[in-house]
């Protein structure tokens, strides 16, 4: 059997892979996508604990109303970054910077 | 009666509410032939009677159960923070029939928002669960994203919205994942369950790591120091409204998940203070959070020239003084921590109004717009300064309550050096907050400024807010009594 701990260096390589794209990419779309790294390296967290971890089912449920979340809040920024596109026409992060101070 | 009947019964607030945005979506679509200004009214009012109802029924002593098989905790801090969230939509819904802004726009999916986003609030504050937390907490944000980026044709409101929604989900999903591993840890998602696996075993920086991530969401919602960044530039793009209901429900409800987190998961209660979880170092964080909470909102307070901004900064300033009671760890922390609540609601709200109703006229939130304000309304430059004065934390006004209540929080903690910066933060909020009074009172202005002109409920809206404010501190009995509950919190074990 695979062990936990495999689980958890996937997990935090897909979480520190998120946050780096978070913090170098300028397209909001991909910046979008490293987002969903991070949703994800939780929930293979969540799941492996629940498998692993004796009388601990509830990681399972968990994972399952992250993804709906996830899903609501992909289409609220993708809504979004339609809207200012429509204004910018392109959706560059750096671009969207008329309010600073 | 089973533990779900049972429940629904604790619940008529939340079910208001939720009946409530059923009835606003059904009405703005039977109203879409109407016209704008005709159908935005009948919505208001519509859910203003909801948020009544849910205003109501949420006053009275908690329950002192759990909810839902404890998902949700029916104890003082609810008590105290439901009729908060509820009077605070109300206000905003009635703000936003007034704000420029919004004045051409239909405003059937903003209702519905603040609606929902009032009774998500409410769910917020009583969740004891790892996934209710969560998942109230993605519901406020969501909801708060869309409200945010509401004028669609407005670069400004779109630029704020793009910002709040990246930052958002970078912070909820550090939260997450820190809530997995804290999971992982413990074999349970319950908050209760959570403390008594902790407290058996010892921790080294794993701890540690799990709450900074945790403390990143939280932080976010309540717009703490390192986690501010979005704060300036929302509120700034947001509609005014938007603004205001931001800065006083979302960070009332993100004090009540850090009480949650800090006072019930990761500390034991004795008698009346809470010790941390060994190894979590929970009290060093809340310190160094508070610290350069309130000292950076503050001090870039008094940099800034556009009066949301200001008011922004502001309220990451009193973020910062909240946060320093909750470093406190002790039931009269969470009773000043209620009481600031309550006040700041009165308080900010307040201010926010006096912005909405000059840029109705004046068309600018440019702090050198309110140049000779004096001159041209006399009445609302009163209210402002009472408002301004509140904030600050001056006697006679209820804001006083508000500081009073953590200082001695804090003091009676034995951290006295941290109630001397707390000190010397006020000081600092003096300037910036004295500055905006300084502008409307003695500088000239214009020579002929258009006046300003009150609609009967701008009046009303104004005493209900000020009136409290100016003779809050003769109702301090009141206060402090409605307030006292929060200091039961559920204990479940």
């Amino acid at each position: 059997m695979i062990p936990l701990e495999h689980y958890l260096y996937i997990a935090a390589a897909l979480f520190a892979l998120g946050v780096f794209g978070v913090l170098t990419r300028r397209n909001a779309v991909s910046v979008l996508m490293s987002i969903e790294l991070i949703f994800n390296s939780a929930n293979i967290n969540l799941v492996a604990f629940s498998r692993y971890v004796e009388g601990a089912v509830g990681g399972q449920v968990f994972a399952l109303l992250v993804i709906v979340v996830a899903a609501c809040e992909a289409a609220v920024a993708l809504a979004i970054v339609m809207s200012l596109y429509r204004l910018l026409k392109e959706v560059n992060i750096d671009r969207a910077s008329e309010l600073r101070g | 009666m089973s533990d779900a009947a049972l429940s629904l019964t604790r619940f008529i607030p939340e079910l208001a509410l939720v009946g409530t945005l059923a009835v606003v979506i059904v009405a703005d679509l039977l109203t879409q032939r109407w016209e704008t200004l005709r159908a935005n009214s009948l919505l208001t009012w519509i859910a203003g009677g909801g948020l009544l109802v849910a205003l109501f029924t949420s006053l009275g002593p908690p329950g002192g159960g759990a909810l839902f098989a404890s998902m949700i905790a029916d104890d003082g801090l609810l008590a105290v923070l439901r009729p908060v969230f509820a009077l605070t939509a109300l206000f905003v819904l009635l703000f936003s029939l007034r704000a420029r802004e919004l004045e051409s726009v239909r405003m059937g999916e903003m209702v519905a928002l603040i609606v929902t986003t009032a009774a998500a609030l409410m769910w917020m504050a009583g969740s004891v669960n790892l996934v209710m937390i969560y998942l109230s907490l993605e519901t406020v944000s969501v909801a708060s994203y869309l409200m945010v980026g509401y004028l669609s044709s407005e670069r400004l409101s779109n630029e704020a919205s793009l910002k709040y929604i990246l930052f958002g989900a970078v912070s909820t999903g550090a939260m997450l994942f820190g809530l997995s591993l804290l999971y992982g840890m413990t074999g349970t998602l319950d908050l209760y369950g959570v403390r008594e696996a902790l407290a058996s075993g010892a921790h080294g920086p794993e701890l540690l790591l799990v709450l900074v991530l945790i403390a990143g969401g939280i932080g976010f919602k309540i717009a703490a120091v390192p986690f501010h960044f979005w704060c300036p530039d929302v509120y700034t793009g947001a509609p005014t409204p938007v603004t205001a209901f931001l800065s006083v429900g979302p960070k009332a409800a993100g004090f009540a998940v850090l009480i949650r987190f800090f006072y019930s998961g990761l500390a034991t209660p004795e008698g009346g203070s809470f010790l941390p979880i060994p190894g979590s170092e929970a009290q060093t964080l809340l310190i160094v959070l508070s610290v350069v909470t309130m000292t950076l909102g503050n001090v870039a307070a008094l940099l800034q020239t556009n009066l949301k901004r200001l008011l922004a900064y502001s309220s990451i300033g009193h973020a910062g003084t909240m946060l320093m009671g909750a470093a406190a760890l002790s039931s009269e922390a969470v009773h000043a921590i209620g009481v600031y609540l309550v006040v700041y609601l009165f308080m900010n709200l307040g201010a926010f109004f006096v912005v909405i109703l000059a840029h109705r006229v004046t068309g600018s939130f440019d702090l050198a717009s309110y140049a000779g304000f004096w001159k041209r309304s006399p009445v609302l430059t009163i209210a402002m300064v009472v408002f301004l004065l509140s904030l600050l934390g001056m006697p006679p006004f209820m804001g006083f309550a508000a500081k009073y209540y953590v200082f001695i929080a804090v003091i009676q903690a034995d951290l006295v050096w941290l109630a001397v910066v707390g000190g010397l933060n006020v000081a600092v909020a003096a300037a910036y907050y004295l500055k905006v009074v300084m502008t409307m009172v003695i500088e000239p202005g214009e020579a002929s400024p258009p006046a300003f002109a009150f609609s009967r409920l701008d009046a009303v809206l104004l005493a209900l807010l000020a009136i409290p404010n100016l003779v809050g501190l003769l109702f301090w009995n009141a206060l402090d009594g409605f307030t006292r509950v929060s200091r039961q919190l559920l204990d479940l074990v």
